[in-house]
């Protein structure tokens, strides 16, 4: 190996593993305010290009009439409880949410030239569909068994996430989609050659966590999704409900899923169960950052993305043995450093 | 019952609570008058934490709980507090790897999410109450002492502007100055116009800062009355505030 394999082999690594990074967080994330293992997470990275990639063939996504349909459960689930209790105003709010909102975005959809528009508003449109899908799965699949065990909630997440693979096949098919690339650019930057499509996954990436952490340090809805995590009947006690922290938390997860999956999809081919190995490579970093740490989740993920890139090129037939055996002296040494702190919960 | 003059800020109805096929609270009656401070004493596992649960809705419940003029069945946690209920747990339950700052903005949460955003000015009044969390504003709230951490529980309760603020063993395993201390500003937070329900085990104190009180015992109301007299009743002086107790007497002015 000379230096111009090992800097597009870093490169490569960087770029994955900023997404990987991404997911780690949004994992870390999700656990800490929930206790979910988000197995899903990464249906929502395959979901987001494979929805991107229909519209950019001008085809009606699949996804739309999933929200039309977890909508529909979500406004009968919700609207019974605000109508049983009165609140009229409530009840508004949430036909608004859950029915309305889709139908109009059905229609829009349907009125639109998607494939004559500038991609930007293709991946805006993109955003629409599926982000809104990670609160309605919360508010169907987690809020009825929120105070569960957390093994409860990994095999519940386990079943969500084979549904939503099989609902994929169904939506998008068996072939792989690959959509345009944001940026065609290329910068020689001495003996490298950086494409402007690694440019924008980095950069998209690192604004994304600077965004993340002023949400989490200035915002009094970070706070309350902070304070979920470090005591959830304290936060209770201030009028910050589970359910709202819940939906809050799987929001901003599918909007980091897909986010990382429009990013990707013009590097990777992304088939309908692409996601889970994305997801599954996030969830080593966020294992390595032990499911608390962000800092250290999103370097776990950076290091994750690397391994990959240099073991595809030395033994690429094992490179997933690789990464994923990575987990085993992580846990190892984890296990061996901390105290066992399951007695407190 | 309470004078009848004061508008009722709470009544509590047939309030009955059970842990599987225990009861732990058996058909209570409670009510607080609007700018009173109505004191719960008894023993250990009377249930005096369990009422002030149901209350708020952290625990489900059978009865009726009237607060500021309408009645709930069973509450519910975030409604109660959207409705001006506060409730200091005998935990704390901070944020500890939160600034005491975050903690109390915190507690203005759901006024902030009503449109009320004057948390700002909310914290002046806290700190005007508490200098002692001015001081410490940007120290981590696990790192502060007891007492400290009572002031900062609080003090974040104070912050949704509570229309009635329950406090839960206040004084528990803080020391006797301390105390002291806590209960002076639970007498100031009434002169504010704050109604307080207080459960307490420190019965001498809560009886001298009271205007009304109940003796709870194994899940049910065993005395009531206006607090000076329950504190001359024989039976109360013999079950809860013993004899000779002077020095105690002293640390509770």
């Amino acid at each position: 190996m000379d230096l111009q394999i090992a800097l597009i082999l870093g490169q490569d690594g960087i770029t994955n593993g900023a997404i990987y990074a991404l997911l780690a967080l949004a994992l870390v994330l999700v656990f800490a305010v929930t206790r979910v293992i988000f197995i899903p997470q990464g249906e929502f990275v395959a979901y987001g290009a494979l929805t991107l990639a229909m519209m950019d063939a001008g085809r009606l996504p699949g996804t739309i009439w999933l929200l039309l349909i977890a909508g529909c459960a979500v406004a009968v689930l919700d609207g019974y409880a605000a109508l049983k209790a009165g609140q009229q105003r409530r009840l508004a709010a949430i036909l608004g949410l859950n029915l309305a909102y889709p139908l109009a975005l059905l229609g829009l959809l349907k009125a639109l030239p998607l494939p004559d528009l500038p991609l930007a508003v293709q991946v805006f449109a993109a955003l629409l569909v599926v982000v809104p899908l990670g609160p309605m799965m919360y508010r169907l699949v987690y809020q009825p068994i929120a105070e569960a065990s957390v093994l409860v909630l990994l095999i519940v997440s386990v079943a969500a996430h084979v549904a939503m693979v099989g609902l994929g096949l169904v939506f998008f098919g068996a072939e792989g989609y690959r959509t345009p690339p944001f940026s065609e650019a290329r910068f020689e930057l001495g003996p490298m050659l950086i494409s402007g499509q690694t440019l924008w996954v980095v950069l998209a990436s690192l604004l994304l966590i600077v965004a993340l952490a002023l949400f989490f340090d200035r915002t009094l809805y970070g706070k309350a999704l902070r304070a979920t995590a470090i005591n959830r009947t304290g936060a209770r006690l201030m009028g910050i409900s589970p359910a709202l922290a819940g939906k809050l938390t799987f929001f901003l997860a599918a909007l980091i899923g897909v986010l990382s999956g429009v990013l990707i999809s013009p590097i990777t081919t992304i088939y309908y169960d692409t996601g889970f190995l994305i997801g599954l490579k996030g969830f080593v970093g966020a294992i390595i950052g032990g499911l608390a740490s962000y800092p250290i989740a999103a370097g776990g993920a950076l290091l994750v993305g690397l391994l990959e890139a240099f073991s595809s090129f030395w033994a690429s037939a094992y490179k997933e043995v690789i990464v994923f055996t990575l987990i085993i002296p992580v846990l190892l040494w984890r296990s061996l450093k901390s105290h066992h702190l399951e007695e407190e919960e | 019952m309470n004078a009848t003059a004061v508008n009722k800020v709470l009544e509590v109805r047939d309030l009955c609570v059970s842990y599987g096929k225990v009861e732990a609270l058996h058909n209570a009656n409670v009510s607080v008058g609007e700018g009173q401070i109505v004191t719960v004493i008894g023993p250990n596992g009377a249930g005096k934490t369990t009422m002030l649960s149901a209350i708020m809705g952290v625990l489900g419940s059978r009865g009726r709980v009237d607060f500021d003029g309408s009645v709930e069945g069973v509450p519910e946690v975030e409604r109660m507090v959207a409705r001006g209920m506060n409730l200091v747990p005998e935990k704390r339950e901070l944020f500890g790897e939160m600034s005491v700052e975050d903690n109390l903005v915190l507690g203005a949460f759901q006024r902030y999410r009503m449109g009320r955003r004057d948390h700002g000015q909310t914290m002046e009044e806290v700190y005007d109450i508490f200098p002692r969390l001015k001081e410490r504003r940007t120290q981590l709230a696990g790192t502060l002492s007891g007492g400290e951490r009572q002031m900062l529980a609080v003090g974040r309760a104070l912050m949704a502007k509570p229309k009635l603020l329950m406090l839960d063993e206040p004084s528990l395993g803080l020391a006797p100055l301390i105390v002291r201390e806590i209960f002076r500003i639970i007498a100031e937070l009434r002169r504010r116009g704050v109604s307080i329900l207080l459960v307490e085990q420190n019965a001498r104190a809560a009886l001298q800062v009271a205007d009304y009180a109940y003796v709870l015992e194994t899940g049910e109301i065993a005395m009531e009355g206006p607090a000076h007299k329950l504190a001359d009743d024989p039976r109360v002086i013999e079950a809860y505030l013993g004899l000779g107790g002077k020095h105690q007497d002293k640390l509770a002015h």
